[in-house]
């Protein structure tokens, strides 16, 4: 679905992605963990070129999406993405939040999107909030609402990029619930996240990401019961 | 009341004793009334209104082009683009900077004085003249208010408006340029009260507003404190105008925040 080759990401003189290849299948999920400063969250950020890269090449469902000739505004309409700090739209009332983006896409009419909102809204259980504001809402429900607003596009992949972390430790098990129940429907997923225990029901593969490489990867079971790396042994020593 | 006015006028020429009213009511009547002096100062008012206008559009036009230039310029991810697009970016940046410098490092006054006198010395029409400069003017201190407001805003929203496979013209419309006008509103709504009080510059190149319908008056009269306290009222009643315009829009704005 997805193919990274030779992927490199530098800021100024400081190399934060350090010669990635990496592939990921549909219906797979894959979870990024490492420590902070290891380059997941820009290793993330440049699968839908959030970030540049400085070098390597991204291939997204066919289309090489690193050439600037590629309109990257199409790419990403079949791309979600769920942010720390959720993003949602002050201004707009939830409902606008999710209708905005089909509806000027031109993917579907206003009553389409409507429909689709509200249907999308009733599985996550805040069917009522549709007409109140973002500042209404707690930091799980705006998470809920942002993981929403992305699927809303009918994308054929979500990036995860630490979506619990700036939650209360009490909302982050509502958020998951809504990412399990979205991996159980066979979505593609690429999840940045410390959730050791989300990495280890749902992932198919975690990658071991430090210094701007991907270190270590396996299954979760075995890369958890069995770290190889003596940077992922250290790591989980201290996460675990 | 003409000839109640031309009586007690009479008296006060004659050195008769009248009253401390019955001379306020001459002076007023002299400044505000006789030979229809009151459609001067409204005049004044209707010039000082469209001067205002054409200064804010073309402030907002100048502020909104110098703001969009440099903060592409200065949001702009090292190394990106080509070599001519950073190129071109840097130069408007540079032109853009040297304007603001300017204008925000010389008196309001002089410019006036300098594009009147000086720039446009063969033009006759002073009033544009003088919306013009006005303008400008205003343009160098809108860009710098509206470049805060686009550089307050948390880039994450753009960011996730462009997830969603929004362009970047409906990410500014429908997500950055909302959210910054409401941040900006108060100082824009300054900027607007001082451009209105600003327009009684343009006496000094012989532009005809509301100071100049007054000037105009009291010239003849010898009669100062009338015509101007009287457009002191005017102006304050404006100002008062459009401060309570201006708080009805930023109500209706802050209706996202309610809780």
């Amino acid at each position: 679905m997805i193919d990274v080759k030779n992927l490199s990401k530098s800021f100024g003189n400081h190399l934060v992605l350090d010669d990635i290849s990496e592939h990921i299948y549909p219906g797979e999920k894959v979870v990024v963990i490492g420590p902070s400063g290891s380059g997941k969250s820009t290793f993330l950020r440049c699968l839908n070129l959030m970030e540049i890269p400085t070098a390597g090449t991204i291939t997204f469902d066919g289309a090489q999406i690193t050439d600037p000739k590629v309109n990257i505004d199409l790419m990403r309409r079949k791309m979600g993405m769920v942010f720390q700090h959720f993003n949602l739209f002050p201004n707009m009332t939830i409902r606008k939040n999710i209708t905005l983006a089909p509806v000027r896409t031109k993917l579907m009419s206003k009553e389409e999107a409507n429909d689709v909102a509200t249907q999308l809204l009733r599985r996550v259980g805040l069917e009522e909030k549709a007409d109140a504001y973002p500042s209404q809402l707690s930091g799980g429900q705006k998470q809920r609402i942002a993981i929403v607003r992305a699927l809303a596009m009918n994308p054929k992949l979500m990036l995860f990029d630490e979506p619990t972390s700036a939650l209360d430790p009490e909302m982050v098990g509502e958020v998951l619930a809504v990412m399990k129940e979205l991996a159980s429907e066979g979505m593609t997923m690429v999840v940045v996240t410390h959730e050791m225990g989300f990495a280890r029901e749902v992932g198919n593969r975690v990658l071991f990401m430090d210094e701007g490489k991907i270190v270590e990867q396996a299954a979760p079971d075995i890369l958890f019961n069995n770290p190889q790396h003596p940077r992922l042994q250290e790591f989980l020593s201290k996460v675990l | 009341m003409a000839e109640t006015y031309a009586l007690w006028k009479s008296m006060m020429l004659n050195g008769e004793h009248i009253t401390f009213w019955q001379s306020f009511f001459v002076k007023f009547y002299q400044a505000f009334i006789e030979k229809d002096r009151w459609s001067q100062y409204l005049e004044g008012v209707g010039t000082t209104l469209m001067v205002t206008a054409m200064a804010l559009a073309i402030g907002v036009v100048l502020g909104v082009i110098v703001a969009i230039i440099r903060t592409a310029h200065d949001q702009r991810r090292p190394g990106s683009g080509s070599f001519i697009s950073r190129f071109v970016l840097g130069i408007a940046n540079f032109i853009c900077k040297v304007y603001v410098t300017i204008i925000r490092g010389t008196p309001m006054m002089v410019q006036m004085l300098i594009m009147g006198l000086v720039i446009f010395k063969s033009s006759r029409d002073f009033t544009t003249i003088g919306a013009l400069t006005l303008g400008i003017n205003s343009g160098a201190y809108v860009a710098e208010i509206i470049r805060g407001g686009l550089m307050s805003l948390d880039p994450g929203q753009a960011e996730a408006s462009r997830s969603l496979g929004l362009n970047y013209i409906d990410t500014m419309w429908f997500v950055v340029i909302p959210q910054a006008f409401k941040a900006i509103l108060p100082s824009l709504g300054n900027e607007f009260i001082i451009l209105l009080k600003d327009t009684s510059l343009i006496t000094v190149i012989g532009g005809k507003e509301l100071l100049h319908a007054a000037q105009g008056i009291y010239t003849r009269t010898y009669e100062q404190m009338l015509p101007l306290i009287g457009i002191a009222v005017i102006y304050l009643i404006l100002v008062m105008v459009f401060s309570w315009l201006q708080g009805i829009l930023e109500r209706r704005l802050r209706q996202s925040d309610r809780r």
